[in-house]
């Protein structure tokens, strides 16, 4: 257990919340803004782009999930300051003032009238005065209980349920017993399995908050005229030995600890309570860990079995596997390796401890593997078709 | 679980009352040694034909229309008789929840 007890540090943002990265972002409100944004972030090393598909023509609870993405990602404890590039100044006024809240440094500029030119020279200059300050940024000693965990498994087969996701749930645990916040989501994914989190409620209220958006998400499927068959579970799902959605949502859910379910919250939501907090999200991994870091998450845990590759630009994401096949051929995806379980070489609760090891480490900022390999995996989540 | 008392088990069952294990290295038809998960205890099974790892295999004989255990929960329906020893799959099962999830 000596793992728990070494010293963390973390960056202190001016509203007290603790990140593990120093990012300087430049961030566009839209698809037209992304040219402008990822040629700045040429111009300045170090700055991170991102670039992503939406923020045109949204209306209603879509255009508010963008927004609640786009000004939760600028105001993530991960990033030091934000320059934010939109089309128009208005939608662009709005995701600069709610990253404002936080106090840390976020400016905005809009192209039209002004061209991607004159917005480059001048979101250059900024961005270079950001960067050199966010370097004066130091870390300081900070507490487990100070940083939102996030977890969501992938590529997942029977070693999931057997290894990396029991070996997750060890560390769900230690966080939420140290004071911690954890997100988890996969709304899909618990079919079969969603009484067993009904349960775990601490409520009443929680639980038919919780049994509302697993029953509408159910119904949004069913009218497809779909039942997620060939995609719940997957192909490679099936290859790795997982034969339905319910074997996939026990495995699904045996990474969540056994803590209460404190609350359920709305995708790219920001909680409230401390503990394991359940979100509403799709499946997808890049979707899920886009929506779990605007709601504030710093680190996530990413159990495997045949092998996701997934990373965030601004939540490191650690992953782990339990298939010994996978550990070999794909290990420089893989930040731990807990095939020794299968093998009963060590208990959980070792495994456990090698995976603490690799958060704290990864707190005071060991690069993950999709972080050194440049996974910057950014997908905003679409609920329907803009006008 | 507990470490072992050196043997490498050739599958593994979540917990005690479940009707399929999963090897946990590729197993040859025959017979295969292995454990639980979460309790204590050592299972034999005599392999009708060989499972890869990661697939299941039934522990006990399971009739058409049954409940496939595992985790102690219901994870499948049996859609034709398993016997003993038999890969269980999406050939021989399918969800309980996507009536038509069956692959073909």
């Amino acid at each position: 257990m000596a793992a728990q007890h070494r010293q963390l540090t973390g960056y202190r943002r001016p509203n007290g919340a603790v990140g593990i990265r120093n990012h300087v972002v430049v961030l566009p409100v839209d698809d037209l803004s992304n040219a402008v944004c990822e040629a700045v972030s040429k111009t300045i090393p170090g700055l991170l782009a991102l670039p992503h598909h939406y923020g045109r023509l949204q209306f209603g609870e879509d255009l508010e999930l963008t927004f609640r993405t786009l000004i939760g990602t600028g105001a993530n404890p991960n990033v030091a300051a934000v320059v934010v590039v939109g089309i128009e100044p208005n939608w662009t006024a709005r995701v600069v003032e709610g990253i404002a809240k936080t106090g840390k440094p976020v400016t905005g500029f809009s192209i039209e009238g002004n061209g991607d030119l004159h917005t480059h020279e001048k979101a250059a200059r900024v961005l270079a005065q950001f960067m050199q300050d966010a370097s004066e940024v130091q870390r300081e000693p900070v507490e487990a209980g100070e940083l939102m965990m996030s977890i969501k498994c992938g590529e997942s087969d029977t070693t999931s349920g057997l290894g990396s996701c029991p070996t997750t749930s060890e560390v769900v645990d230690r966080w939420v017993a140290a004071g911690g916040t954890v997100l988890f989501g996969e709304t899909t994914e618990l079919t079969g399995g969603e009484h067993f989190i009904a349960e775990r409620c601490v409520d009443d209220d929680v639980r038919k908050k919780f049994q509302t958006m697993f029953d509408n998400y159910l119904d949004l499927v069913e009218r497809q005229g779909a039942n997620l068959m060939g995609s719940q579970p997957t192909q490679g799902n099936i290859a790795g030995g997982l034969s339905t959605i319910e074997e996939k949502a026990m495995g699904n859910i045996a990474k969540t600890g056994t803590v209460p379910v404190v609350d359920a919250l709305g995708p790219a939501e920001a909680p409230t309570r401390k503990g394991l907090n359940f979100m509403d999200t799709s499946s997808a991994a890049a979707e899920c860990i886009t929506l779990m870091a605007a709601a504030g998450a710093v680190i996530h845990l990413f159990p495997t079995g045949q092998g996701n590759i997934i990373g965030n630009p601004i939540e490191p994401v650690i992953k782990l596997t339990a298939n010994p096949r996978t550990a070999v051929r794909m290990s420089e995806h893989m930040d731990l390796d807990v095939s020794t379980l299968l093998r009963r070489a060590c208990t959980l609760d070792q495994a456990g401890d090698q995976l603490m090891e690799v958060v704290n480490r990864t707190v005071n900022g060991r690069l993950t593997c999709a972080e050194s390999l440049g996974h910057r995996e950014f997908v905003i989540t679409k609920l329907y078709p803009s006008a | 679980m507990s470490v072992s008392d050196g043997r490498t088990p050739g599958f593994l069952a979540h917990r005690e009352g479940d009707s399929v294990a999963v090897a946990v290295v590729d197993l040859p038809a025959g017979p295969a040694d292995g454990g639980y998960l979460h309790g204590s205890g050592s299972l034999k099974v005599e392999l009708v034909e060989p499972v890869p790892l990661g697939h299941k295999f039934a522990l006990r004989d399971i009739e058409a229309g049954a409940d496939v255990v595992e985790y102690g929960a219901r994870v499948a329906i049996a859609t034709k008789g398993i016997r003993k020893g038999e890969h269980v799959h999406v050939h021989n099962v399918r969800s309980a929840r996507w009536q038509h999830s069956i692959v073909s």
